[in-house]
């Protein structure tokens, strides 16, 4: 098939659209089907995605590809331009694929009823297009709007169909989204200035390498970081996310932390690191400190709490720790391990929230205190809840562990402190872990919960495909790091840090070129 | 590329000298099959469910069978090649090619990881079938033999990988199964307890691993053996001393060494098939095989060095001495167990001098003391599950069998002249004596020590349970005034179970003085620990010879005297305050308790109120300012606008505020 001519990234961001708007139109007769059509969907926005993937020339993944522009406001410079590179590849590639896992995992009851489910499918859709537009996005005014535009879907998806403090949980998301989010058009607009103006004046290619004082480059960059920090989100901007994984659906979570909390870390790889070099490598030092006070914190956090919902969250503040540790620390080696990262924290999270809703929806209860004993009862359902958790532990022969690695090395390699202690997060990890598994699975039956069916069928579906990516990708990464590579070494050279040396290789290396004399 | 280090580097330390492996051919490229094997037993067995619990079990023993005549096959095809071409890397795949860090996977066949290959597997098989009987009434003894099978193929991973890193995978892969195992029964609180505790011990183990991965990426930019063994030599010492205590620390975890022992007698919570074959004979040993492993890493850090040493003296004793006050058999094994990796620490610690001895006294007690974890669990499948020794007493004339093979097994452990223990751990003792200055007396000693030890808690064990007055009822009544004995019909276990031990205790009489056959063993793991000229230790051979056995007279003797002749005490006395701190294990819970667990908990607890009380209170506090000085502005409408952006931006926060504030 030649993929050559089609609009790929166009087509990808569009058929979700349609497919809100086919549910949202779907005759009454046919409202009993709505998962159907929307698994139809996004298993159809799958393929499309897996297409984009042959499309892709992995040995040029440095290069944005699959590339459209066209103009869109001209008057102000906005053009509608779409194109990715590794990164955005594999981003947008996570999207496609945790959002057919998310439909597949709702049911009635996740949404109320069946007219309500019909609605919550609907938004999941328009989520999924904007996800994949703002991966794609190479125009800053795009990527902003974007930005803006994915926390409609969202609000609403946690304000209708969320747990008891829904509104609140909705409203603090928007505030604190909303928050960053017009601290950063501020910058946004200013950035613009300081560019070449014209009508395609917002594309990121226009706005790279610009000469701008000092303290507008700093005031410009502080101001987009803190959009993506609240996003990421980072210690201490980070109230807002267990507020928000405690109120909604299982399926949200998964989108929301797996993919879309993404953006702030993509944002910061892709945006802050190129636009704003100088004043990157000026706060670097403070952001490391603030990475590795998010590891250790979200981890101890994650330890200390009564609700499942909210653990999963806190591990992911601290897993969002170490993307950030590894995207400032400024090797090719860390910034490759952040990259991986995002995508495997993607697998794991979307795995930990889906079987941690399996279990809720169960008995309609998030305390870890009303679990107990289940693995006698429901064996694949604590099975699949332990892959997940050793996942989120980083467990070798797991993805995570590959990206946590190259993350912790190549951060030695430029902050030795910052490293070491980072890895204390490893045997906090393990405590959240196994201390959260112990309670809910193991010890006497607990007489109320005897008859807790297992997993269904459609449940395996769902988490079987997770856990065979996390386990392929934990043996084999290095497709995933050919994606990466050359990304990777193309932002350092933007940010204009060498890679650190191996001290020893220096020494012993001269003469051999497949070992030692790196770059 | 090893042969260009090797010409830029200073001239590497005596004993250092190692061949380059060469790429592997022939049959060695099928050695991937050794893992692959299991793995699927493995994989099958989870994924087929109920449906194979009838065959299952079956499945797991021809997996492992199966990695062992592959393991045979490597070794005769090792054997028949020259010495210094036994060292072979056989190249997988790229793993993750990151351009200035690029690993691939790829598995070591030498001496040192075939003789592990080949004792796990043999080992191992002979357990999955003890386990086929002893398992038989467990609904979940498919999924029993689908971690047993998991942690084969991990166990393997560990000691075949060509890397730190893919050791690394190993290394953890282990450390699951030995979680997943020690929680199998995990409806009763206390084993899940257990089990994450071995976890998490072995995490901290594992952050220095990490750490020393990434030491070794920072210098050497590599974590493959070939490039990082060649290159440590010409590393500074004081970056080889970080790395070296990074990897003691690593193996403290694993093996259970000083200080992150205490999790090894908890782990004794898991099905006793489990205990002879994970905390005894392999994973437990995997912390000497790391140290071994790194010796160009070790030999270029005396301090590193010599912390090892002194790890393993501390270990050898302390375990010794708790060994001395268990009643709990089990425990009392593991205590043992400790004392004896302790004792190869030392070695290792030593240097090119011990490592092969070290080697050597980990495979002899791989089967002594694997067959006696066999023979505990056959008295515990004849009493009923029970582990109290205090209950047992006059075993021997009811399980002749059992009675024999350990029997065979404690001789060789206290080091009974001709059998295995004997030819291993005395090599240890006389390497201890060597060197300069107060190490050999002190380190000799305290190995002299533990022989006597070891003579006297093995002794207690072994008449505890098999001799002495019965303290059970027999349906017949108590032998003696035994108020409220329980009434048990010990039997001889079945013939499944009852095989492998008979054969772990041909091993624990013959195998020592097999290997120590013209120094076979030591020339055979030559290409990989490097030759070292026989240094003299500071006593006559004879007489540490003498000593030793004098010690062990003397221990052995002690113990029959207060265990076989003497009657023994049902409830435990008092004992004096060692008696009783040896019972709790030296205080080693009580010391963690005070210094990690409860700090950790108040911190966790202050973090957890903090996060709801100040960081969130912050911003929530925020917003009720700007709901106040929004409404102000807007009263008094004095606010000059500087921009439409951050008009917005604030008239959106305070619209979100006030949102927020009356919760719609």
């Amino acid at each position: 098939m030649n993929l050559e001519g089609l609009p790929l990234l166009t087509v990808l961001i569009v058929l979700p659209l349609v497919g809100a708007v086919v549910l949202w139109a779907l005759p009454a007769g046919l409202r009993e089907r709505v998962r159907t059509v929307a698994v139809v969907v996004t298993v159809l926005e799958l393929v499309v995605g897996l297409a984009a993937l042959t499309a892709f020339d992995t040995a040029a993944a440095a290069t944005h590809q699959l590339t459209e522009t066209h103009p869109w406001i001209p008057a102000i410079g906005a053009s509608y331009a779409v194109g990715v590179d590794g990164v955005g590849l594999l981003l947008v590639l996570l999207s496609v694929l945790l959002t057919p896992l998310v439909v597949l995992a709702s049911d009635r009851t996740t949404a109320g009823s069946a007219d309500r489910l019909r609605h919550y499918l609907a938004l999941v859709l328009v989520l999924e297009a904007f996800m994949v537009a703002v991966f794609a996005a190479r125009d800053v005014f795009l990527f902003y709007v974007l930005f803006e535009a994915m926390l409609i879907p969202v609000y609403f998806l946690i304000g209708v169909f969320g747990g008891v403090q829904r509104r609140y949980a909705a409203v603090k998301f928007l505030v604190f989204s909303l928050a960053g989010g017009l601290i950063m058009l501020v910058a946004v607009i200013a950035l613009y200035l300081q560019g070449p103006g014209g009508p395609e004046g917002f594309l990121t290619t226009r706005l790279t390498g610009l000469e701008m004082p000092v303290l507008t480059e700093r005031l410009l960059f502080l101001a987009f970081f803190l959009a993506f920090a609240i996003k990421a989100p980072m210690w201490p901007v980070h109230t807002w996310l267990p507020d928000a994984a405690q109120n909604a659906t299982a399926g949200t979570s998964t989108l929301l932390v797996g993919v879309l909390d993404k953006v702030g870390t993509f944002g910061m790889l892709t945006l802050c690191l190129p636009l704003f070099p100088d004043a990157s490598r000026w706060a670097a030092p403070v952001i490391i400190v603030l990475a590795v006070v998010s590891v250790l914190y979200g981890a101890l956090l994650a330890i200390g709490q009564q609700d499942l919902m909210r653990l999963i969250a806190y591990t992911s503040v601290s897993h969002f720790g170490f993307i950030v540790l590894g995207i400032f620390a400024f090797t090719s080696v860390s910034v490759q391990g952040s990259a991986l990262y995002m995508v495997n924290h993607g697998l794991s999270t979307a795995a930990l929230f889906l079987t941690a809703g399996f279990l809720v929806s169960r008995h309609g209860s998030q305390r870890i205190a009303d679990y107990g004993g289940l693995q006698k009862v429901t064996p694949v359902l604590a099975g699949t809840f332990l892959v997940a958790g050793l996942s989120a532990l980083s467990l070798p022969g797991l993805s995570t562990f590959v990206s946590e690695f190259l993350v912790l090395v190549g951060t030695y390699a430029r902050s030795g402190p910052a490293a070491v202690v980072a890895v204390i997060g490893v045997v906090l990890a393990a405590l959240y872990v196994l201390i959260a598994y112990q309670r809910v699975f193991t010890g006497p039956v607990r007489p109320e919960l005897a008859a807790t069916p297992d997993l269904s069928g459609r449940e395996r579906w769902v988490v079987a495909p997770l856990i065979a990516l996390m386990v392929v990708f934990g043996f084999y990464p290095a497709p995933m790091v050919d994606l990466v590579r050359e990304p990777s070494q193309g932002t350092l050279q933007q940010v204009g840090v060498d890679d650190v040396a191996p001290t020893q290789g220096l020494l012993v290396g001269t003469g051999t070129d497949d070992e030692g004399s790196t770059t | 590329m090893t042969s260009t280090i090797a010409t830029v580097t200073a001239a590497p330390l005596p004993g250092a000298v190692l061949p380059g492996a060469v790429p592997a051919d022939g049959t060695f490229t099928q050695a991937w099959l050794l893992i692959a094997l299991p793995l699927l037993g493995a994989a099958v067995l989870l994924l087929a469910g109920r449906r194979a619990d009838r065959w299952g079990h079956w499945v797991g023993v021809a997996a492992s069978a199966g990695s062992f005549v592959v393991g045979l096959l490597l070794l005769i095809g090792l054997l028949g090649r020259d010495a210094e071409d036994r060292v072979l890397d056989l190249h997988l795949f790229r793993w993750i090619p990151t351009g200035p860090l690029d690993v691939d996977a790829g598995l070591r066949i030498d001496p040192l990881s075939l003789s592990f290959v080949l004792l796990v597997t043999f080992v191992g098989t002979l357990i999955h079938v003890y386990s086929v009987a002893y398992m038989e009434h467990d609904v979940d003894r498919r999924r029993f033999f689908a971690y047993l099978n998991l942690f084969v193929a991990a166990m393997l991973v560990l000691v075949l990988a060509d890397s730190y890193l893919l050791l690394f995978v190993g290394w953890e892969g282990v450390g699951l199964a030995s979680y997943l195992l020690i929680g199998f029964w995990n409806q009763h609180t206390p084993n899940a307890v257990a089990a994450k505790k071995a976890f998490v011990a072995n995490r901290i183990g594992d952050l220095g691993l990490l750490i020393a991965l990434m030491l070794m990426v920072a210098t050497f930019g590599a974590v493959d053996f070939d490039t990082v063994l060649a290159a440590a030599p010409g590393a500074g010492e004081g970056v080889l001393t970080a790395m070296g205590l990074m990897l003691l620390l690593a193996a403290c975890g694993k093996s259970a060494q000083f200080p992150l022992q205490s999790w090894l007698g908890d782990a004794m919570a898991g099905p006793t098939p489990v205990s002879a074959l994970i905390h005894a004979a392999t994973m437990v040993t995997a912390g000497v095989y790391l140290i071994v492993r790194s010796g160009p890493i070790f030999e270029g850090a005396p301090t590193a060095q010599l912390v090892v040493v002194i790890v393993g003296a501390i270990t050898l004793l302390f375990g010794a001495i708790v060994g001395c006050a268990k009643d709990d058999i089990k425990k009392a094994l593991a205590a043992s167990t400790m004392s004896q990796i302790g004792y190869m620490v030392l070695a290792a610690g030593l240097g090119p001098i011990g490592y092969a001895f070290a080697i050597f006294h980990l495979v002899t007690h791989g089967f002594f003391k694997a067959g006696m974890f066999l023979g505990a669990g056959s008295v515990m499948h004849g009493m009923d599950d029970s582990v109290d020794m205090r209950r047992f007493g006059g075993l021997s004339r009811y399980m002749k069998i059992t009675w024999l093979t350990f029997a065979a097994g404690w001789l060789a452990i206290i080091g009974f002249p001709g059998l295995s223990g004997y030819w291993s751990k005395d090599l240890i003792i006389e390497a201890a004596f060597t060197g300069e200055g107060w190490r050999p007396w002190v380190f000799g000693s305290a190995a002299l020590l533990g022989a006597g030890l070891t003579a006297f808690y093995m002794s207690r064990l072994f008449f505890m349970t098999f001799h002495g007055r019965r303290r059970w009822d027999d349906g017949h009544g108590a032998e003696q005034d035994v108020a409220a004995a329980p009434v048990r019909h010990p039997h001889e276990a079945p013939l499944l179970m009852v095989v492998p031990m008979v054969v772990l205790a041909v091993g624990s009489v013959a195998l020592g003085g097999l290997l120590a056959l013209g120094d076979g063993f030591v020339t055979w793991l030559e290409p990989v620990t490097g030759h070292v000229e026989h240094h003299e230790p500071v006593l006559p051979v004879w007489l540490i010879i003498a000593l030793t056995m004098l010690l062990v007279l003397v221990g052995a003797f002690l113990a029959w005297r207060q265990y076989a002749v003497s009657t023994v005490a049902v409830p435990a006395p008092a004992g004096s305050a060692l008696t009783r701190a040896a019972r709790r294990d030296l205080h080693q819970d009580a010391v963690n308790d005070t210094l990690l667990v409860q700090p950790g908990q108040y911190l966790t607890r202050s973090l957890v109120y903090g996060d709801r009380t100040v960081v969130d209170g912050a911003f929530t506090g925020l917003g009720k300012v700007l709901v106040g000085a929004g409404d102000a502005a807007r009263r008094v409408q004095t606010g000059f606008v500087r921009s439409y952006a951050s008009t917005m931006t604030i008239g959106l926060v305070v619209l979100g505020v006030v949102v927020l504030a009356t919760r719609i």
